[in-house]
């Protein structure tokens, strides 16, 4: 038997595959779910607040704090001086992030002192009584400048190679040579950065962070405060929307929170209020994608070489493994035969860019789709045909080997494709599209269809392992802990799920509780799509340990057969005796059997080596599909999504309505980042669009009109995941390419179709209009 | 009780008093510069409105927004603090029958006011329908927005109702009525940043259909 899939018995409430609400779901709609600034404060609770740079790049002369000093409610003012182990939170070692301004900034907004007052509101206004003198160097805020001025790169670069793409690129019939650029995006989780620091005896001190990655946010206040990991305590119950932009980000609230309740031995909150938190913190990265492709009259490419730089801002942060998954996405689903991918992680005087949903993964793609693009305005074809000559074979073919030499083994890109193309219609609403074009002076229609293949695993091998912690108390009630952090998606959910079909107990005796390294230690930050992945295991391992012993106990107590011991809904049957769970529990527990257990995981089979470009760095691949109808205004550049469509796969569903939440939410995150969310900075180096009101994500409004959302009902993983399920946190986030596409079809409608309209990203109403114009002025 | 007649003060008028209110309390404190200087600041109202039935009194800053009297003064923590700006919607509460964001106006305006929180809407056991419909919908992710998005889906209802036109709305000289258009357009002063607009909009789309 196949032991990685569970037989389910659809008696209990809540098994694996179950479209099961979200846990919190009762709170979330009373209001009663505690997000950090709602827990009551302990008596005398401080208030921090942010001393920021006002300049993108420049050495500090000198700093009067002594207005800040003396402002009231004022307790503290805190300075790098003040910090007792190391200035410095930079999340992968490199020591190029410090956690307050010394003798320079390096972007605007930069954090250079702290103050901590009686109340937020005073702390805040403090904050802004500073005189700091600077000496201004140079600034380059984009890639162009960056490359202008021949700007270090933030970390190593990734180059990946296969075949020979020097020379094919050279021999072959046709080449386009071009470039376009990819904005950035803000993650703009609705409940901004938030810590709230303890302190404790001796060392100790517990903090409540708002971070996807508890561990880290450990670490990192043990390496400021210069004490060992084991004094500190790290709880995160739950954020209010994470995306990645809760990675790393949260170490500097809680390590100035800390370092400050230490210091005053107070409790100590730090809550930025939404301007200084877009300011503060890191953003997806931008990329210029320049692209030299070689393909033939039918479309089939021949070869590709490939640049993506990328805005990193002024520190590596997270940079070196976003711009290698760009690298690892710059396939999409398409075989290269002979293929060249260079990353340039540029450094830049702007604040440092980090994880966000899809990880440079969206960027990669959307080069890719701007390949495919660009031959199908070249050879005269509908994209999607492009597409489908380019796609990675079956197993088996001479077409399965990816730019990082690892094959695609469980490739269903095809199927989800034409499935899709027939569900919705496709190919008469596209004639029926250029039908209307035809005739529609202003108004003009875009239809578009476009993949997802999404590798699945950290490339950062050592991530790739969860831990979990399970306790059967003696009334029979479960305790359930993991490494994972509930931001929205709905992984505390699905694990408990797991524990319940495990044991085959109702859902409602397994109690979720808030993520905290005090229960498991070393975890890794849930991203990359794999916290259902590496914590249901890791909870499956120590459910499956617990039941080995009780199944033990009962072979023992009622002298049975292992295979005389059956788990059924809420009771186990022991040879012909039918015992309530609780009841089981408690007689083990008389028996002293161990009712607790640590379980582990670690995703087997893959491996990397950077400097070779060569490995298995994924375990496997998640795919989708998605097709979308536009509407655009050539007279303005204002456009409408009428209607989505799409198919996606997440193999054998844990929670079907978890994950078609997560696939439309995903899409509609995705659209805003190729649509409407513009991240400017003016020539000063100052983030102007530091606010909802500047900065513009996707409202009720602009959802597809119509929008069908489907899961390939019939993927399995082929791989021995938690229930044959897969990842389905950040795929889903491409889907919405086929909007930014379907955008560019409409615009090149002005054109006959004849040129590529090479939008750039995000197509803002005003890049549309240009590009219409330029169009017209071609065609 | 206060009859709540929905259109006898608008947002507009609101601005206007509330600029009113900043530009006194501005003067009287000689701004800023007074503040750095360490002089102590004693410009307090009390007030006293009704929150979800219950009467509070308070003496305030006059600068204190609805949102920081309800969560930092009566704990009422549900209401969620997500711009500061009135652009997110997160802090959506209910007064006098119509949805105001709390972030936008002063406690010290609302003397005499009925509040409505989301804590005040219902609870388990005795939701509000919307909210029923909203857990039955998965009508939020992260759920942060969700006290805002269903504060404000109540009075939305209550708006189209009241024939009070939207920006979609085709035909003022007549009644408004419930569309897809409608509910996106008037909810769109809520963000959802988890993107779970869909499920929302079935929530609602029940509600306003079983009401009819």
């Amino acid at each position: 038997m196949d032991k990685s899939t569970f037989e389910t018995k659809p008696i209990i409430k809540g098994p694996m595959h179950s479209s099961l609400k979200h846990d919190s779901a009762h709170k979330h709609v009373t209001g009663s779910a505690e997000y950090i600034d709602d827990i009551p404060e302990p008596s005398g609770t401080l208030h921090g607040g942010l001393g920021l740079s006002d300049r993108a790049h420049a050495e500090i002369v000198s700093v009067d704090l002594s207005a800040v000093k003396a402002a009231p409610g004022v307790v503290w003012v805190m300075t790098a001086a003040d910090i007792p182990g190391f200035n410095d939170v930079a999340s992968t070692g490199q020591h190029d992030e410090p956690l307050l301004a010394t003798t320079k900034v390096e972007f605007h907004r930069q954090p250079i002192f702290a103050v901590i007052a009686e109340t937020r509101d005073q702390a805040r206004r403090a904050a802004t009584l500073a005189r700091i003198e600077y000496r201004d160097l140079p600034h380059w805020t984009d890639i162009d400048g960056a490359r202008e001025n021949g700007a270090p790169l933030v970390v190593e670069p990734m180059v990946l190679k296969r075949g020979e793409p020097e020379t094919e690129i050279e021999n072959s019939p046709l080449r386009v040579q071009a470039h376009m650029y990819i904005g950035g995006q803000e993650h703009f989780y609705l409940e901004s950065h938030i810590a709230l620091a303890i302190p404790g005896e001796d060392e100790d001190i517990t903090v409540w962070s708002s971070t996807q990655h508890p561990s880290e946010v450990q670490h990192m206040v043990a390496h400021v405060l210069g004490i060992a990991n084991n004094a500190v305590t790290v709880m995160t119950r739950r954020m209010g929307g994470g995306f990645g932009g809760k990675e790393t980000q949260g170490n500097h609230f809680a390590c100035l929170a800390s370092v400050a309740a230490k210091k005053l031995k107070r409790a100590v909150k730090f809550r930025p209020d939404r301007d200084e938190d877009m300011a503060v913190t890191g953003k997806r990265h931008d990329f210029r994608v320049d692209y030299d492709v070689a393909f033939d009259e039918e479309g089939h490419i021949h070869a590709v070489d490939v640049t993506y730089a990328a805005r990193c801002g002024f520190s590596a942060d997270l940079s070196g493994p976003v711009t290698d998954r760009a690298l690892f996405h710059a396939d999409s689903s398409y075989y290269y035969p002979h293929v060249r991918l260079a990353s340039q992680p540029l450094k830049t005087h702007t604040v440092s860019n980090t994880a966000f949903r899809g990880f440079g993964g969206p960027q990669g793609m959307l080069g890719a789709e701007r390949i495919i693009e660009e031959i199908a305005y070249a050879t005269g074809k509908d994209p999607l045909e492009i597409r489908k000559l380019n796609f990675y074979g079956k197993r088996g073919s001479e077409r399965t080997v990816t730019p990082y030499h690892q094959e695609v083994e469980d490739n269903i890109i095809a199927k989800v494709v034409e499935e899709l193309e027939a569900s919705s219609d496709y190919q008469a609403r596209r004639q029926a599209i250029i039908d209307f074009n035809a005739d529609s002076p202003v108004i003009r229609k875009g239809i578009a269809l476009t993949p997802v293949k999404f590798g699945i695993s950290f490339t950062m091998t050592a991530y790739n392992q969860a831990g979990a912690l399970v306790h059967i108390y003696n009334d029979g009630s479960i305790h359930l802990n993991h490494g994972g952090t509930e931001m929205g998606q709905g992984l505390y959910i699905k694990v408990a799920q797991v524990v319940a079909d495990t044991f085959q107990v109702d859902i409602d005796r397994v109690k979720i509780t808030a993520t905290t390294t005090g229960k498991v230690p070393n975890t890794s930050a849930t991203a990359a799509s794999s916290g259902s992945d590496l914590n249901g295991m890791a909870a499956y391992d120590a459910c499956r340990q617990i039941k080995e012993r009780l199944i033990d106990f009962a072979t023992r107590q009622w002298k049975v057969g292992r295979d005389k011991i059956e788990f059924l809904p809420n009771r186990v049957r022991i040879g012909s005796e039918i015992v309530p769970f609780d009841t089981f529990v408690r007689a083990a527990y008389y028996d002293r059997v161990q009712l607790s257990a640590a379980g582990f995981y670690k995703t087997p089979k893959i491996h990397w080596d950077r400097k070779a470009g060569r490995g298995r760095p994924f375990y496997y691949f998640a795919y989708g599909a998605a097709v979308s109808e536009v509407a655009i205004d050539t007279l303005t550049g204002e456009y409408l999504v009428e209607r989505t469509d799409i198919l996606h796969d997440v193999g054998k569903s844990l929670n079907p309505a978890i994950d078609i939440g997560q696939i439309e939410g995903g899409f509609v995150q995705g659209l805003g980042w190729l649509t409407t969310e513009e991240l400017w900075w003016d020539a000063k180096g100052r983030l102007r669009t530091h606010a909802p009101s500047t900065y513009k994500i996707p409202l009720a409004s602009d959802r597809p009109k119509i929008f069908n959302v489907k899961l390939a009902e019939w993927s399995e993983n082929a791989e021995p995941t938690i229930g044959r399920s897969k990842a389905v946190g950040e795929p889903p986030f491409m889907l919405a390419i086929s909007v930014f596409e379907a955008i560019s079809m409409a615009v090149a409608s002005v054109a006959e179709y004849r040129v590529c309209p090479r939008l750039d990203a995000p197509a803002t109403p005003e890049r549309v209009l240009m590009a219409v114009e330029r169009l017209k002025s071609i065609g | 009780m206060q009859s709540p007649n929905q259109l006898e003060i608008s947002r507009r008028d609101l601005l206007i008093s509330s600029t009113a209110t900043v530009a006194v309390t501005g003067v009287a404190a000689d701004g800023a510069a007074a503040q750095s200087a360490g002089k102590i600041m004693d410009h307090t109202t009390k007030v006293s409105f009704t929150v979800n039935g219950e009467r509070r009194d308070l003496d305030l800053d006059n600068r204190t927004t609805l949102l920081d009297a309800l969560r930092e003064h009566l704990h009422l923590t549900g209401t969620k603090k997500g711009c500061d700006h009135g652009q997110c919607g997160a802090c959506t509460v209910i007064i006098d029958g119509r949805r105001i964001n709390a972030c936008l106006t002063l406690a010290v305006m609302h003397e005499g006011d009925q509040i409505t929180t989301i804590e005040g809407l219902g609870e388990p056991g005795n939701l509000h329908p919307m909210q029923a419909a909203f857990i039955k919908h998965d009508g939020f992710q992260c759920g942060y927005c969700t006290p805002g998005q269903i504060c404000s889906s109540v009075a939305v209802l209550e708006e189209i109702k009241a024939n009070i036109p939207s920006h979609v709305t085709g035909d003022l000289t007549r009644q408004a009525h419930v569309t897809p258009a409608e509910i996106r357009e008037r909810m769109s002063g809520n963000i959802c940043r988890c993107g779970a607009y869909s499920n929302i909009l079935d929530a609602i789309t029940e509600v306003a259909g079983t009401r009819a």
